[in-house]
């Protein structure tokens, strides 16, 4: 590749907005690689070029998040969110780069400290019929974890359990049923009693809210915040929705196709969007403002992660395109306090 | 109001299962005419989605259409035979699926699936028809038409399959097309763009429109007028500006206030407690009774519909005990 990658502002202004960050990912890069199977290989020993194909699922991405801060995380399918979450969440490997928490890198840790820590992140993903064993019993379900771990014994898990489902809005005598005994937002409470269950401090949303109706939807909504400040919790919270995102988060980031685009708190991205891409997403979300509106798309779709345009990779939808987006990679820089952007129209307005 | 285009009465679709009747629609009555864009809005399972089947003749038992009547251009789809349904079907009226890879046949080239659809209806040339097939996926916005019509279903992004659909559903210049949450499975680019799409096709061909959804957002910047469904019944019905800035029935104003972008970023909504009934064993009077904040004594009597303020304006509601029609919110 061609590629060129613009000379970065140092690392240091990587983690501007953070002091004290409770977790941390510096540069974390996710590859997923298909190798070649025995006929391309075959192929290629006889003089043939086929190469392996790897998706860029998340290219160099730093993210740190402050205790208690919500930090919603918006793109469309394929950009790479979940991945990202994953790997903050640590369900999935780095290809490259660090993951700290609470100021220490994780990958340094024994073990044992290292699971312990572990524990400290959850997850609540977004189906929430097919994130349930369907053949365990919501007393097993929410209990397992905590059992594992030894932070309860098996004498008081009914009762424990009893107090996670109280504490998400769920009668406790529920807990001896199976999970295709519940509503969809019924069960979606029980993936969050299950993440809540090992006292967690930091949590992974993905897309928690997206299969359930509008009106579930807003109950759960509220119990994300309610949870939020009576346990002090952290959250990612990953949704494509960005009504949902602007009512929760403090700070967002987006993303397209496994970078980040834009960063800042949430007011001032809602109201004044810097990337071409924020300002696309957040002209399509629809305001229930009645009145006929004139639907203004931006053009094409999102390109194949496996072969991602050069330079900007937006720059083939991009309304403002301009030569150097071709081939150079706009660095994620700052704009405002606590505002990044990776475009070049930025460096065409304020010269460095 | 001119003679409208399409007019339901009274439509009742049940499905009769092991577990008892399943009430998915339950005397249903709406009008459309030409050139209007209908939203029909509701949770899953509110039977909105069996409206659009009801009209299109595809119930299937165990479910079936035990009265009402639809009536197309005076015509009642009901008396006709199930080949004069057929003729219709494709052709004056078209359906848009919410899942386009279970509209498209996998195995057939996207030229042979839309030139089936014009010869099904008309007798014409196979090149007049292939002509036709291009120009309707250049109307909907796909590039290198040619190209694209030897191309296979999977060939196509979600986005684009979607577009394939339309133009399907538009060959035939339907009077009545009938959308199916068309976008909820895209992102919202691409939402855009077919809103886009659908905006301006209706414009050019005249054609009315039930676009039905769970998305008020799209409603309000789409739709002329709006049903609003709870539990197999329409709860509420006006123009968008009255039902969106209006409404009157509670169940509405509980959709509205879930909606997080409506309230101030990090207060708390006011959601609707407790959730939908089954539709199979409804609360006798009114369905939403036991989740309702306004509930009286009448509304264990089932409430009929009945119109609210300015007569012109068409607005209906189903309630004992509705809001005031003025203004609640500003």
């Amino acid at each position: 590749m061609n590629t060129v990658i613009a000379p970065a502002l140092g690392l240091a202004l990587a983690v501007d907005e953070c002091t004290d960050p409770i977790l941390e990912l510096r540069g974390a890069t996710k590859r997923f690689v298909r190798p070649l199977d025995a006929a391309a290989r075959l192929a290629n020993a006889l003089g043939g070029s086929a190469k392996e194909e790897v998706v860029h699922a998340v290219d160099a991405v730093d993210l740190a998040i402050d205790p208690g801060e919500v930090v919603g995380l918006v793109g469309e399918s394929g950009c790479g969110k979940s991945t990202l979450g994953r790997l903050a969440v640590g369900l999935l490997g780095l290809t490259s780069g660090q993951r700290w928490w609470r100021g220490r890198p994780l990958t340094a840790l024994k073990p044992a400290a290292a699971r312990a820590q572990q524990l400290k992140m959850q997850m609540i993903f977004q189906d929430p019929y097919a994130s349930l064993n369907p053949r365990l019993r919501v007393m097993d379900i929410v209990g397992e974890a905590p059992l594992a771990h030894r932070l309860i014994g098996r004498k008081q898990q009914v009762e424990y359990v009893g107090l996670q489902l109280n504490r998400v809005g769920l009668d406790p005598t529920l807990m001896r049923r199976f999970p295709h005994q519940f509503s969809g937002g019924q069960r979606a409470r029980i993936g969050i009693a299950r993440a809540l269950a090992v006292k967690p401090e930091f949590l992974v949303c993905d897309e928690s809210m997206a299969a359930l109706d509008v009106s579930i939807q807003a109950q759960v909504l509220n119990l994300f915040m309610d949870l939020r400040a009576t346990l002090d919790l952290t959250y990612l919270f990953i949704s494509h929705d960005l009504g949902v995102v602007e009512h929760i988060s403090d700070r967002v980031m987006v993303m397209y196709l496994g970078r980040i685009v834009e960063s800042g708190p949430t007011e001032a991205l809602f109201t004044k969007p810097n990337h071409p891409y924020t300002m696309a997403l957040l002209a399509e979300v629809g305001k229930v403002v009645p009145g006929k509106r004139a639907f203004i798309p931006i053009r094409g779709e999102v390109p194949s992660p496996l072969s991602p345009p050069g330079g900007c990779h937006f720059h083939p939808r991009c309304p403002y395109v301009m030569p150097v987006c071709h081939d150079v990679v706009p660095p994620l820089v700052a704009i405002a306090p606590g505002r990044r952007s990776a475009c070049h129209l930025n460096a065409e307005a304020t010269p460095r | 109001m001119s003679v409208p285009l399409l007019e339901v009465e009274g439509l009742r679709t049940h499905f009769f299962t092991k577990a008892g009747v399943v009430k998915a629609v339950d005397d249903v009555s709406f009008t459309v005419s030409k050139g209007e864009v209908l939203g029909l809005v509701g949770e899953s399972g509110s039977g909105k989605t069996m409206i659009g089947y009801s009209i299109m003749g595809l119930i299937d038992p165990p479910g079936r259409i035990v009265s009402g009547r639809i009536v197309l251009g005076g015509r009642d789809l009901r008396a006709l035979s199930p080949e004069a349904l057929r003729q219709l079907r494709g052709n004056r009226i078209a359906m848009i699926f919410q899942d386009p890879m279970m509209t498209l046949n996998p195995v057939l080239r996207i030229d042979v699936q839309m030139v089936e659809t014009i010869l099904a209806h008309e007798s014409l040339p196979r090149a007049a028809a292939m002509e036709r097939s291009r120009a309707a996926l250049v109307r909907v916005g796909i590039p290198s038409p040619d190209e694209r019509l030897s191309a296979y279903p999977h060939q196509f992004s979600g986005g684009m399959r979607q577009r394939v659909a339309i133009a399907i559903a538009l060959l035939n210049n339907p009077d009545l097309i009938i959308a199916d949450e068309p976008t909820t499975a895209l992102d919202v680019t691409i939402q855009g763009q077919i809103l886009y799409e659908m905006q301006k096709l209706t414009r050019e061909t005249g054609a009315a429109m039930i676009w039905v959804t769970h998305d008020l957002a799209v409603v309000a910047g789409l739709a002329d007028r709006v049903c609003v469904m709870y539990a197999g019944r329409i709860v509420e019905e006006g123009t968008v500006a009255d039902v969106i800035e209006r409404p009157v029935h509670p169940y509405t104003q509980g959709l509205l206030d879930s909606v997080p972008s409506r309230t101030a970023r990090g207060v708390r909504l006011k959601p609707i407690q407790g959730m939908a009934p089954s539709l199979a064993d409804l609360p006798l009077g009114c369905a939403f009774r036991d989740r309702c904040g306004r509930s009286i004594d009448a509304c264990l009597g089932a409430p009929e519909t009945r119109m609210v303020g300015d007569l012109s304006r068409g607005r209906a509601v189903r309630c004992h005990n509705p809001l005031p029609p003025v203004a609640v919110l500003e």
